[in-house]
């Protein structure tokens, strides 16, 4: 009792020392910095804080917004069916709604306790022999995990999960958990041997619009391919296929960079994830193998009409970035100048200002906030998935933004991050970094353990 | 001795409450039982459907089947009141509520039975015997949630599918079900007639078993959520004025209406096989209606539950913003009758639309209402978000 009592003492004198002590006035940030969306921020922290519409759109956007949002929460049924908007599910699919996996429009997690989770995809391809990549033979791009029914699923993915322990200069210790992944099950014959597997799990989907406006030339600005600062850090563009012009553009969504805007994001999640045709994407997602197996008939063509593609399109565009919490307390602000210090910030760019948007005028000329530079970079043989994708190569991942990330846990109950959900909180996050991120995630190590803490503050206000 | 004087410190500082926390409590406590006796109805309306299907699935005959249809419409009727007490996590919809196996829609239809399609025939769950050997009210929840995704395929629409069939016509026109598809045998019109009157039964089961579990959830003197409910009444009325908001703007205006409306989306719609959308409509005011003026009108009893309302509430803190919420809701409860049958129809044509339109607007300036009502009654909350 007595020792429990002194042991309190000790904390409290100690919360006091440093609450007193150090460095007080970190430099002021600025009002604008506090909302990262420019106008089209919310100020919800509740559950449905990646909820809200932009406030500064139009009533017309707003209405389509309400559109949109329920097709992106409606389950798609099987074909043929009474509600013939919303037939066409599969025959092979991941979930049966955007929502399923983007829950409240937030991050989804591996989760596998509940059996295998429909947020976390795994993207499939072969080498070919002059370097380029093709879809696996038997499976296709992606493995999907259920199926109508009298069609078989492709299968199932098993993780195991391996704890790799670690130590801080200090002294602390941590543990990362490592997944080790297996396809058991496999219903459309064997995988080929040289198969490259990319697992992507669902990010949160807020402030996509106003990352669509980012001019191109400002993020190539932030380009620098063959390192000529020598700072470590290079940030090259992926140049992907526009399916709408045939023409090749700046990458700026999905794990690899490899989705020209929302549009085509959200056609391609369509088609791969719950096997519906659009027409950007005309095909299913069977491969020619499994065509012979599968004789379902169609939702008509194309399943998704383009009046629902549009309203899921611009939903995902218009959806506002939560302020900043916390922002300004010193253990914050200490943690953000800490960000800048040890160069988190040379990936995670924390700021842009929009040009035009073609389809939303009142997104143009906003001084935003993602903590992004849309930019691939070599993350390490750690975090490589080995599968390039477009110009990204095996071990490079997009800079993914920053904002609401401290708010997932509110919206989702979880803090995994990274692209397969691997890390199960900031700190974890950061000490996966490697590649050209090696050198930060170092001097993050030999960081004292208040500034780590203050820096993982800083990261969960945004 | 500690704990005594606390408790009387307690209920001291309750006794001691403001006038207008005393009418809070009285309005969370006609609430609660404007809430069971809505369920008690519903519970008992759902009965006689099963009554009704038992006798049909007994003995097949078009009468038995116009029966239980017309046992479906009066079970509807009440169901579509007690919406006006979700969107706050209740027994209704909360963590483990049977919402979702209740009135989910779009049906996954082709899941349950056959549908208009020679490729997908016979493959669903009522004509998969070697598949799906048993069908029990269990087994059908369990296919409705199966591979941590929702497949629905239980609850009112459901047995509205069963009863009614496939809507696949342009024009206007329910589902065209024959009773003979629950006769075996050679004068049967589609396979596996026994097994369609055991989903039937047994789906319906599920409903009453699912309802049976909201409504005893609000049953008085119990250690319940109504005992907690009305132990706590600010966060309670939070709760009453933000459900009523969020069923009036985002689900009824948005979900239900604007989305048919603004895709022009046949059978996009609530009860799409029966075609009677428009009461799934219109029950939904009146129950928006009943909250609000702390009333409610029994549909099997003659009687009329009447206590301290919202309104009365409102009143005290803003008498302007009560009368014109009053009489908006009033207004949409009106419009929304005046909205023809079938809403698939009407949806596309002019006359049709206006009145929809109308509607519509009528519901959203509600929710905006209600979302300044409480404002007025000191908390904040997003009507559009459901």
């Amino acid at each position: 009792m007595y020792s429990k009592i002194l042991s309190l003492f000790v904390l409290v004198v100690t919360l006091l020392l440093h609450s007193c002590g150090g460095k007080e006035n970190y430099e002021a940030i600025s009002e604008s910095s506090l909302y990262p969306g420019g106008t089209a921020t919310t100020d919800d922290f509740s559950v449905n804080a990646f909820g809200h519409a932009a406030p500064n759109i139009s009533d017309e956007d707003q209405l389509r917004f309400v559109t949109g949002n329920a097709f992106f929460k409606r389950n798609w049924v099987t074909a043929p069916s009474s509600t013939s908007d919303l037939d066409g599910l599969g025959a092979l699919f991941n979930a049966r709604s955007c929502s399923s996996c983007h829950f409240l429009d937030g991050k989804g997690e591996p989760g596998f306790e509940k059996g295998q989770s429909s947020a976390l995809l795994f993207r499939l391809s072969i080498p070919t022999e002059a370097g380029g990549t093709l879809a696996e033979p038997n499976y296709g791009n992606q493995f999907n995990h259920l199926s109508i029914l009298g069609v078989k699923e492709e299968g199932q993915v098993n993780i195991e999960y391996e704890e790799l322990n670690g130590t801080y200069p200090d002294g602390q210790s941590y543990s990362l958990r490592k997944p080790h992944y297996t396809f058991t099950n496999l219903n459309y014959g064997t995988m080929q041997e040289d198969v490259m597997v990319s697992p992507r799990i669902a990010p949160q989907i807020i402030g996509l619009g106003l990352l669509e406006a980012v001019d191109e030339n400002d993020i190539l600005n932030l380009a620098d391919p063959n390192d000529k600062n020598s700072d470590g850090i290079s940030g090259r563009p992926n140049y992907v296929k526009d399916f709408t012009g045939d023409s090749l553009e700046l990458g700026r969504f999905g794990w690899k960079a490899n989705q020209p805007n929302v549009k085509q994001q959200v056609a391609a999640a369509f088609q791969g994830d719950m096997g519906l045709s659009s027409s950007l994407f005309s095909d299913e997602n069977e491969t020619l193998s499994q065509a012979r197996f599968i004789n379902t008939v169609t939702g008509g063509y194309p399943e998704v009409s383009d009046d629902i593609l549009e309203r899921v399109t611009l939903y995902s565009q218009v959806l506002a970035v939560p302020k900043r919490r916390d922002a300004e307390n010193q253990n914050t602000l200490q943690g953000q100048q800490l960000f800048t210090e040890i160069a988190c910030s040379s990936c995670h760019n924390p700021s842009f200002i929009t040009a035009d948007h073609s389809d939303i005028p009142e997104f143009e000329g906003e001084k935003i906030y993602p903590y992004t530079d849309l930019l691939l970079h070599d993350m390490g043989e750690a975090l490589a998935d080995h599968r390039p994708d477009g110009l990204a190569t095996g071990i490079e991942w997009r800079t993914p933004p920053l904002w609401g990330v401290g708010l997932v846990k509110t919206v989702n109950g979880h803090t995994t991050l990274l692209h397969d959900g691997r890390a199960r909180n900031v700190e974890e996050a950061i000490l996966w970094h490697g590649g050209e991120a090696e050198n930060s995630k170092n001097q993050f190590k030999k960081l004292s353990k208040i500034e780590r803490l203050n820096l993982i503050a800083f990261v969960n206000s945004l | 001795m500690k704990k005594v004087f606390l408790f009387i410190l307690t209920s001291i500082t309750i006794s001691c409450s403001t006038k207008e926390d005393i009418s809070k409590k009285e309005v969370v406590e006609n609430y609660a039982n404007i809430a069971y006796t809505n369920y008690h109805d519903t519970y008992n309306q759902a009965l006689a459907l099963k009554k009704e299907i038992s006798t049909f699935t007994e003995n097949p005959s078009t009468e038995g089947l116009e029966n239980c249809k017309k046992a479906w419409l009066l079970a509807r009727e009440s169901y579509g009141q007690t919406e006006a007490f979700r969107f706050y996590g209740g027994p209704i919809d909360g963590e483990n509520g049977p919402e979702g196996q209740l009135n989910a829609w779009p049906l996954d239809e082709a899941y349950i039975d056959y549908v208009a399609s020679e490729e997908t025939h016979n493959i669903n769950i009522i004509n998969s015997s070697d598949k799906f050997p048993n069908i029990s009210a269990d087994f059908i929840a369990s296919m409705n949630e199966k591979g941590s995704e929702t497949n629905v395929s239980s609850g009112y629409h459901a047995i509205e599918f069963l009863l009614w069939g496939q809507d696949l016509s342009d024009g206007p026109g329910a589902g065209q079900r024959n009773y003979k598809d629950y006769i075996e045998g050679k004068e049967g019109t589609a396979e596996n007639a026994n097994r369609r009157k055991t989903y039937l039964l047994e789906t319906t089961n599920l409903l009453l078993r699912d309802l049976n579990s909201v409504l005893t959830q609000w049953e008085p003197k119990q250690q319940n959520y109504r005992a907690q409910f009305i132990a706590t009444p600010d966060q309670s009325i939070e709760k009453i004025v933000s459900g009523l908001g969020k069923l009036s703007k985002g689900e009824l205006a948005g979900e239900r209406m604007f989305v048919a409306f603004d895709l022009r989306s046949k059978e996009d719609e609530h009860s799409c096989f029966s075609d009677n959308t428009h009461n799934d409509i219109i029950a939904n005011a009146t129950g928006i209606q009943n909250v609000f003026l702390g009333r409610y009108k029994r549909v099997s009893a003659d009687s009329t539950i009447s206590g301290p309302g919202l309104y009365d509430l409102l009143k005290q803190k803003d008498e302007s913003l009560a009368e014109q919420l009053k009489q908006t809701i009033a207004k949409g409860v009106a419009e929304s009758k005046k909205i023809k049958s079938p809403f698939d129809q009407q949806i596309k044509s002019e006359e049709g639309r206006k009145q929809i339109a109308e509607t519509i607007s009528l519901f959203r300036k509600q929710g905006d209402l209600l979302a300044a009502a409480a404002n007025k009654l000191g908390f904040k909350f997003d009507p559009e978000a459901t």
